[in-house]
């Protein structure tokens, strides 16, 4: 998945989890959680969502890494290598 | 049918059961969901009786904010079990009411009629109450290190008005305190700000709207319902829980078991019986259908709790029943799209859990009759008498709740020990539901949540 696709992949999991959040102008370095509404549950999905659409595992050590949409490109790029875009589950 | 290992098994598909099994089943886990009888629902379940049907516990749910209105407990919900909110069909109490001797407080959803109410009937603790309202406020009642111990003494510190102190745990106690005479302060503030800044509402349709919702969530997300399965035994091994025996006989093997059965009450069927002989509070509830509305008879108030004693009780009474006190619930007093066309009071009064279920046969129906003409005796002086203008009766005691929930003595709330990370002695086999310490149909369903995300997502995530 190149950059474009992992935002859309990321984006479309917290359209599922809050779907009635505005995603469409997310800036990609500033902290997810600064611009809509997640909370400890909801980083919980983002990152069970990865696990199942996209067997990624992601310890919690390194949730972290997945606050800001920059951050899940660079952190998500070598995991998601090969794999293709899941939207809309 | 599934016939090899599930990787989670709950007991129980009352609310904090189906939470968890949708919780569960949303990550492509193996997940059964067990009820012993025909209906899910639990505590909060209906029946049809007499061409209606008619719900077993609800008289409102909790925690009403607006639409749009974030992190509260019910926006969590929605979200972690991806439901939306216009499918609840929630429609707002008009107010509800606490009334004691010598005062009377008023409330609607927001808080606002509240504050404005206590500064009529109390001005002299205004001021006091006020400061009350910013300490709930500012809590951060879901933290782990949240703080704990008797509202009660908080209270009578913080107001120093014993009739505004009662009045207010009146009306908490009786949506979700397993001890009596008391709260514990975490839970008060929890249950304050679900009743009295957020407020009640009723989804259209009533419990059943939210129950098919739910199973049908779970049904979507891959889960397996399976009612008329009864759990007679949980068997567990040196290492932990290895699965159940249904009542039939069937043995059913699970990673992890969550039991909404109760503490004491799972520990017995996994054969570790810790007997917990503190009292537990129950009710008797009369419910009458009425042929004109509630409104139409003069009555405008959604739910009143009431006292007819100076210090206000709240205990496992000394006879079958107290009708000193209790709450009356008028559900056609809440908002809905279509007009209602007939009216509903139900009254609710606490009940000898123990001394119901020693009753048996005629015995039993006699004593309910009584203890049914005396509730209403009690309540008619709050609420326009139902009798005369019933089209139907029903009432449900502590044996009917024992029959339906399995919970001993018929403990509404639960046991009055709470295990608040869910744990038992066994590993892997956790509790969820009343015993775990939330109540009510907001708090199981954020019990069956938070107890699946801990103990199953985040702990087998990595």
């Amino acid at each position: 998945m190149n950059r474009e696709e992992i935002i859309t992949a990321v984006k479309d999991i917290i359209h599922t989890i809050a779907p009635d959040e505005e995603l469409s102008n997310l800036a990609a370095d500033v902290r997810l959680r600064d611009q809509i509404e997640l909370d400890s549950m909801d980083f919980l999905d983002i990152v069970m969502e990865l696990r199942k659409r996209y067997g990624v595992q992601i310890p919690e050590e390194d949730y972290k890494e997945l606050a800001t949409l920059d951050g899940c490109v660079s952190y998500l790029g070598p995991k998601l290598q090969g794999k293709a875009l899941k939207v809309g589950v | 049918m599934h016939t090899g290992r599930y990787d989670a098994l709950v007991i129980g598909a009352g609310f904090s059961g189906l939470a968890a099994a949708i919780r569960l089943a949303q990550f492509e886990r193996r997940v059964v969901l067990l009820e012993r009888h025909a209906l899910w629902g639990g505590l909060n379940s209906f029946f049809k009786r007499g061409g209606r049907r008619l719900d077993t516990g609800l008289h409102a749910l909790t925690n009403f904010t607006p639409p749009g209105v974030k992190h509260s407990p019910l926006a969590k919900i929605l979200r972690q079990l991806r439901l939306e909110r216009d499918q609840l069909r929630l429609g707002e109490q008009s107010h509800s009411e606490i009334v004691f001797p010598g005062a009377r407080l008023e409330f609607a959803n927001g808080g606002a009629r509240l504050e404005e109410s206590v500064a009529q009937a109390f001005p002299a603790a205004l001021e006091r109450f006020r400061a009350l309202l910013r300490e709930v406020r500012a809590a951060e009642p879901f933290a782990a290190d949240a703080v704990r111990g008797s509202a009660r003494a908080r209270l009578a510190a913080q107001l120093q008005e014993p009739l505004l102190e009662d009045m207010l745990l009146c009306a908490v106690c009786y949506y979700g305190s397993a001890l009596e005479d008391d709260v514990d302060w975490n839970d008060f503030v929890i249950l304050f700000r679900a009743i009295f800044l957020e407020g009640f509402a009723r989804p259209e349709g009533g419990v059943k709207t939210l129950l098919d919702l739910l199973v049908r969530r779970f049904k979507e997300a891959g889960g397996e319902l399976r009612t008329h399965a009864g759990v007679r035994r949980i068997r567990h091994d040196a290492r932990g829980v290895t699965g159940v025996e249904l009542d039939d006989g069937t043995e059913l093997e699970a990673e992890r078991v969550f039991s909404s059965a109760g503490a004491v009450e799972t520990l017995a069927l996994a054969g570790r019986p810790e007997p917990d002989r503190r009292p537990r509070l129950s009710f008797l509830e009369s419910t009458w259908i009425t042929r004109q509305p509630t409104r139409q008879r003069g009555h405008a108030a959604t739910i009143t709790f009431f006292s007819t004693r100076e210090r206000w009780r709240y205990a496992q009474p000394a006879e079958l029943v107290d009708v000193e006190s209790g709450v009356i619930c008028c559900s056609d007093n809440y908002a809905s799209a279509t007009a209602p066309a007939e009216g509903i009071v139900r009254v609710t009064v606490p009940a000898h859990g123990p001394r119901w279920c020693a009753l048996q046969g005629e015995e039993y129906e006699r004593a309910k009759a009584a203890a049914v003409a005396q509730a209403l005796d009690a309540a008619r002086r709050f609420v326009p008498d139902p009798r005369p203008d019933g089209a139907l009766a029903d009432a449900f005691t502590p044996r009917t709740i024992v029959h339906y929930t399995g919970h001993v003595d018929g403990a509404i709330y639960g046991s009055p020990t709470k295990r608040r990370d869910g744990r038992t002695a066994i590993p892997n086999l956790f509790l969820i539901g009343t015993d775990q310490g939330l109540v009510g149909i907001v708090g199981a369903l954020l019990s069956g949540i938070t107890m699946a995300n801990l103990h199953a997502l985040q702990a087998s995530r990595a």
